[in-house]
């Protein structure tokens, strides 16, 4: 299976959610999870080829040949893990979906139209044709939320896609100058990567594409759309937000941004390290005080992307590869964290207040779920044997080659960290109560769906955390690209 | 050096951490109502584990071939440059390998009988198991990485197992701050971990010649300077120290360990007593040629300077407050943390053999003392407050006998007892320091003050008259509890056989030379220096405290006949000299501030940006509209309305009467034809 079928199949399920007719709605989540299914195992399928050395897929068309643009899809190490990543995401995102009762075909189809579009992302070798697939995720996204949504749905879309479009314009400004720049003459992103854009260019340039891109990456101080527009998603949709949507920016950052404009890259490298870092500590400090379990886990978003951008900050090739790692990392704790306080706790108890919750004393209630919260928050905190570690030491070891004095700061995020996660695992599902009080009634137990959702994602961070080489190895055949020998051949 | 002892030996070895992890695995997917069999399958897997250590520590004591490496696995490659994971078998993990599996066996037996009522019975061998998996791996452990990744586990099963009770708000919260506070301390260690990674590009401890701790390494490590002068290898080693602070409870991370108390008994036996506090003294003693690389002349580098101090600090602070201390497993808890301070001493002052010793020796009379705490806790009817005990040792008379041979193992009775001679040669490692007299000194009064609130604390427990009339009365506990307590009893006796002066085979093992017999060495003016000044130590330890509280009131109200002399002084032991206290004002306020502050700013400054921002657009967007409706928009209102008018007018024609378009098709083709000939004329 080439990697083209993770698109295919996302675009393709669309279409077909879309053409059923309305008395079989019922199968739109059938043919989401087949569509969901099929990507991911082209994904992981095309992971283990690529260990085992196959050839990049490659996949070159002529588009629109008077602007020089093509029709570019490849996939290389890199881009594989992050196809894998949004195949499971997706996947445990239908199964969490499993009771969507609403207009169950529109809500798949713009499902899977996101998924196609993030595909496209991490695929495109052509900068327009990655612009494109970047906008198409923009409008589903907004409709999953103010249609789907709850708590202040319209503000958090509204916000969300605010958000979104001002960077998207950020981002095609960054382009449309490198490619006049470059000549005018192609959009394929190894070749603008491949001109020496004039330094004064550069350093106005650069934090342009980078902000655009980094504003869905979560970056403080624009990162208010990620808590109001995860909370407000539903529960899919905030899974995909914070699972692969935020990556979206974080990967342009890397992949476009950083080879593009690597000497303004080199100018404001210190600013993004600064802004990760406050990122990271305030995104902890605001989780710490959160009423709504989802706001924790929103702020607790924007703390965990501080460390990609950290990583990408560091500029050095264990930073790099920590970033990535994040990337993964965190789109698959997050999507969790969300599919567990949003599905399977909220459905049933119709409150995600800290304080409310203590009323249904969910660990004896619905014990699966807090089984299933209490390893991600493990996973969430960084602990050894889950996927946060291996990114968070990574990241770390590279920001210690370029600015050490960082890395304490790293260290007060991690403890933050652990004490906003304990603090919220606590209150939701171990709460503090006399041990004779059994008043609270059980609740209804785990379905099939969710219960394979919640192992699906538990046993990808797991394996990742447990035996990191696989991952780091394919990362790394990305990271040897021609695109970031401007970057990491840097002294 | 790296050929192993026995050929199955690598591959057995990776079973004994592993065989625990498995079960505890296992259990987790076990349903609750398997209590039982999970209890089986724990201590099963932990039998077996126990054996293979054992078979390890006996294969350990081959002259000539006392350590082996066990193969590495990589667990991230980078380039040429690996991160790789492996075990290590040497005397010092092999001792602690058996130390660890043989007291864990134990008190998993107990705890069959302990926590028999328990409603998560199975959850609590789950964590048990889990908790020895990862300990395990500590001990075993052939890099940093490896090792620092089970400390985090330890960490975490330890977090689970305070919280057990998670319920009670005191057990909820003291678990919470157990992780927090030592995760401070395992920060320091993970930055120092990366240090040492970067300069080194090494996180094995022995790689034929390439590892952190060979001299290779270590040269480069003491070599390379950074801020203020300060060798890379001793700035890394005292980040590492920072670590094994936190987890040994040394001052002044040391809070979390007295409200580690909050998890059930068997865990503070096993945890917060024998074996995970010692961890960090374990990494240390680990490290040691890292600690040491730096080191002068006579042997002092900063980070063992360090060590020793805070090791004598803690060690007079934790027993300072254990005197006013009235929960029975409170003063064990701060003993606990008095115990760790000497062995840091011996640390610092050079001796990792004594350290060790001590280690070993505690982690089987401080067991010992608290299972003995639970059975007495669980025939007084959860009763904890030593206050309302007395008169025990009629009703408990097992009990008493094995608790009185921890207590006086603890407090260094002279000659059978193990505690004394690890104890004695500690003093002897810190009495010879170059560095000062002062952690020798701290040591002396810690010791002194060990003998009494040891006395205090069993004077009150078992003798005088019972304090707590008009309850069920103290009953003995059964025998699975019981048996537990007389092996570690035995243990914490027959181990004084081998760290005497005259036969010193633990600590030439642990340094890699071979034990010699010397009748002689006892005779040594220095040794029988030492040897006096110890006896007079614990005599009069225990002689003032037989004196105060011999004859203590039958009252369980009245004061502690200290408290009136001390006053002021008392209450301020009482309270921990006010660390909890200062904690809570300079950094937990703070903190909650900082956290209320920035959300405050979320709230009032980015979401009122985004209202201004969002009036702004809309007033521009009224603008533009009002613009565009009266300029723009009506023009091209205009045209439509022109254009509409034209087409009514034009639909007229549309009349649908086949007449009136047949005529004005003959209309329009005569004007074709008409067109056509006068064109071709």
């Amino acid at each position: 299976m080439t990697p083209a079928w993770t698109i295919l199949s996302a675009f393709f399920g669309a279409l077909l959610v879309l053409l059923l007719p309305a008395r079989m709605a019922a199968v739109s989540r059938i043919i989401a999870l087949v569509a969901s299914l099929v990507g991911a195992v082209a994904a992981a399928a095309s992971c283990l080829a690529r260990l085992n050395h196959a050839v990049v897929w490659d996949f070159d068309r002529a588009w629109i040949p008077t602007l020089g643009i093509r029709f570019h899809l490849a996939a290389d190490g890199l881009s594989l893990t992050l196809l894998l990543l949004t195949g499971l995401v997706a996947v445990a995102g239908v199964l969490f979906s499993w009771n969507v009762e609403r207009r169950p075909r529109a809500f798949f189809a713009f499902f899977l139209t996101i998924i196609g579009g993030v595909d496209g992302v991490f695929m495109s070798r052509d900068a327009f044709l990655l612009f494109v697939c970047y906008e198409i995720v923009i409008l589903p996204k907004y409709l999953l939320i103010a249609v789907w949504g709850s708590t202040n749905k319209e503000y958090g879309a509204m916000k969300l896609t605010m958000y979104s479009i001002g960077s998207s314009a950020l981002i095609l400004i960054g382009l449309v100058v490198a490619y006049g720049a470059s000549g005018g003459t192609s959009f394929d992103l190894a070749h603008l990567a491949s001109t020496h854009y004039s330094p004064a260019l550069q350093a106005w340039a650069f934090p342009i594409l980078f902000v655009g891109f980094a504003v869905l990456a979560g970056m403080w101080p624009f990162h208010t759309w990620a808590p109001t527009g995860h909370v407000a998603a539903p529960t899919a949709a905030s899974m995909l937000l914070a699972g692969v949507v935020m990556k979206l920016g974080a990967y342009g950052a890397l992949c476009v941004a950083l080879p593009l404009f690597p000497e303004g890259f080199e100018q404001w490298k210190p600013a993004i390290a600064a802004l990760a870092v406050i990122g990271i500590v305030y995104g902890a400090l605001t989780a710490l005080s959160q009423k709504d379990l989802k706001f924790v886990i929103g702020y607790s978003s924007v703390s965990h992307m501080g460390f990609v951008l950290l990583g990408i900050a560091a500029g050095t090739h264990w930073g790099l590869r920590g970033a990535v790692l994040q990337m993964i990392s965190h789109g698959i704790i997050a999507g969790l964290l969300f599919g567990i306080a949003g599905r399977v706790v909220y459905e049933r108890t119709h409150t995600r207040d800290l304080t409310a919750l203590r009323e249904f004393d969910l660990w004896r209630t619905l014990p699966g779920a807090a089984i299933g919260f209490t390893l991600a928050t493990a996973a969430s905190m960084g602990l050894p044997g889950f996927s946060g570690f291996v990114a968070e030491i990574s990241v770390a070891i590279g920001l210690w080659e370029s600015s050490p004095w960082l890395v304490p700061a790293v260290a007060l995020g991690i403890v933050i960290t652990g004490a906003f996660s304990l603090r919220a695992l606590h209150k939701a599902f171990f709460p503090v109560r006399q041990a004779s009080d059994t008043t609270a009634l059980p609740l209804a137990p785990l379905t099939w769906p969710e219960i394979s959702a919640i192992s699906l994602l538990i046993a990808v961070s797991l394996a990742i955390g447990l035996y990191p080489k696989p991952w780091v190895d394919l990362i790394d055949d990305g990271l040897r690209s021609p695109l970031f020998h401007s970057i990491l051949s840097q002294p | 050096m790296a050929e192993p002892f026995h050929p199955y030996l690598p591959f057995l070895l990776w079973w004994v951490p592993l065989l625990p992890l498995i079960a505890g695995a296992v259990i987790a997917i076990l349903p609750n109502r398997y209590g039982r069999v999970a209890s089986q399958i724990a201590t099963g897997a932990l039998f077996l584990s126990c054996l293979i250590a054992l078979a390890a520590l006996l294969c350990s004591l081959t002259p000539g071939k006392m350590a082996s490496s066990i193969p590495a696995v990589t667990w991230l490659t980078f380039g040429d440059v690996a991160l790789q994971v492996g075990l290590w078998l040497d005397p010092m993990s092999a001792a602690m390998a058996a130390m660890v599996t043989f007291v864990a066996l134990w008190i998993f037996v107990y705890s069959i009988g302990y926590m028999e009522k328990e409603a998560r019975f199975g959850r609590f061998f789950g964590f048990l198991s889990l908790f020895c998996g990862a300990m395990l791996f500590v001990v075993l452990s052939n890099s940093l990485l490896l090792l620092f990744m089970a400390w985090e586990l330890v960490g975490l099963a330890s977090y689970m197992l305070i919280g057990f009770y998670f319920e009670k708000p005191t057990a909820a919260a003291a678990a919470q701050k157990a992780f927090i506070t030592t995760r401070v301390g395992d920060m320091a260690f993970f930055i120092g971990m990366i240090w040492l990674y970067r300069q080194s590009g090494t996180l094995l401890f022995y790689d034929n010649g390439n590892g952190l701790l060979e001299s290779g390494v270590l040269h480069s490590l003491a070599g390379a300077t950074t801020v203020g002068g300060l060798a890379v290898s001793s700035a890394a080693a005292l980040l590492l120290l920072v670590g094994a602070m936190g987890k040994s409870g040394q001052v002044p991370l040391h809070t979390w360990l007295p409200d580690a108390m909050e998890g059930p008994t068997p865990v503070s036996a096993l945890i917060h007593a024998a074996t995970m506090v010692a961890a960090g003294v374990f990494l240390v003693a680990r490290t040691h040629p890292i600690f040491s690389a730096a080191a002068d002349l006579n042997g002092l580098s900063l980070p063992l300077i360090a060590a020793a101090w805070i090791g004598g600090i803690t060690a007079l602070y934790a027993a300072l407050v254990a005197l006013a201390q009235t929960d029975i497993k409170r003063i064990l808890a701060y003993s606990t943390v008095s115990q760790l301070g000497f062995m840091m001493v011996a640390l610092g002052t050079g001796g990792v053999a004594a350290a060790m010793f001590h280690l070993i020796a505690h982690a089987f009379f401080k067991a010992l003392l608290f299972l003995s705490a639970g059975s007495v806790i669980h025939g007084c009817h959860e009763e904890q407050d030593i206050r309302r005990m007395g008169g025990l040792r009629h009703a408990m008379p097992k009990t008493f006998v094995t608790y009185a041979v921890g207590m006086m193992a603890l407090s260094g009775f002279p000659f059978v007892f193990s505690g004394f001679w690890s104890k004695e040669a500690i003093l002897h490692k810190a009495q010879i320091w170059p560095g000062g007299h002062g952690p020798f000194l701290l040591a002396g009064a810690a010791a002194l003050l060990t003998a009494f609130y040891m006395t205090r604390q069993a004077l009150l427990v078992f003798f005088g008259v019972p304090r707590r009339p008009g309850v069920a009365h103290p009953h003995e506990s059964p025998s699975v509890m019981l048996v537990p307590l007389y092996v570690l009893a035995a243990g914490a006796v027959l181990l004084a056989l081998v760290g005497t002066p005259v036969w010193p085979w633990f600590e030439e093992w642990i340094s890699g030379e071979s034990a010699r017999f010397d009748s002689g060495a006892l005779m040594k003016p220095e040794v029988m220096h030492l040897i006096g000044l110890s006896l007079a130590i614990v005599t009069l330890g225990v002689g003032a405290s037989w004196a105060i509280y011999r004859n203590v009131s039958s009252d369980s109200q009245a004061a502690d006949p200290l408290a009136g002399k001390l006053g002021g002084v008392w209450r301020f032991l009482e309270q921990a000299m006010g660390f909890d206290a200062l904690y809570e004002k300079a950094i937990i306020g703070p903190l909650a501030f900082f956290a209320g502050a920035i959300d405050a700013l979320e709230r009032q400054v980015f979401v009122p940006l985004m209202a201004v921002g969002e009036s702004c657009v809309k007033r521009i967007g009224r603008w533009t509209g009002v613009s565009d409706e009266k300029g723009l928009n009506d023009g091209f209102d205009r045209l439509c309305s022109g254009l509409q008018n034209r087409a009514v007018s034009a639909s007229r024609s549309q009349s649908g009467r086949p007449q009136a378009y047949l005529r004005a098709i003959g209309l329009g083709m005569s004007v074709l034809l008409i067109l056509y000939f006068w064109l071709i004329a």
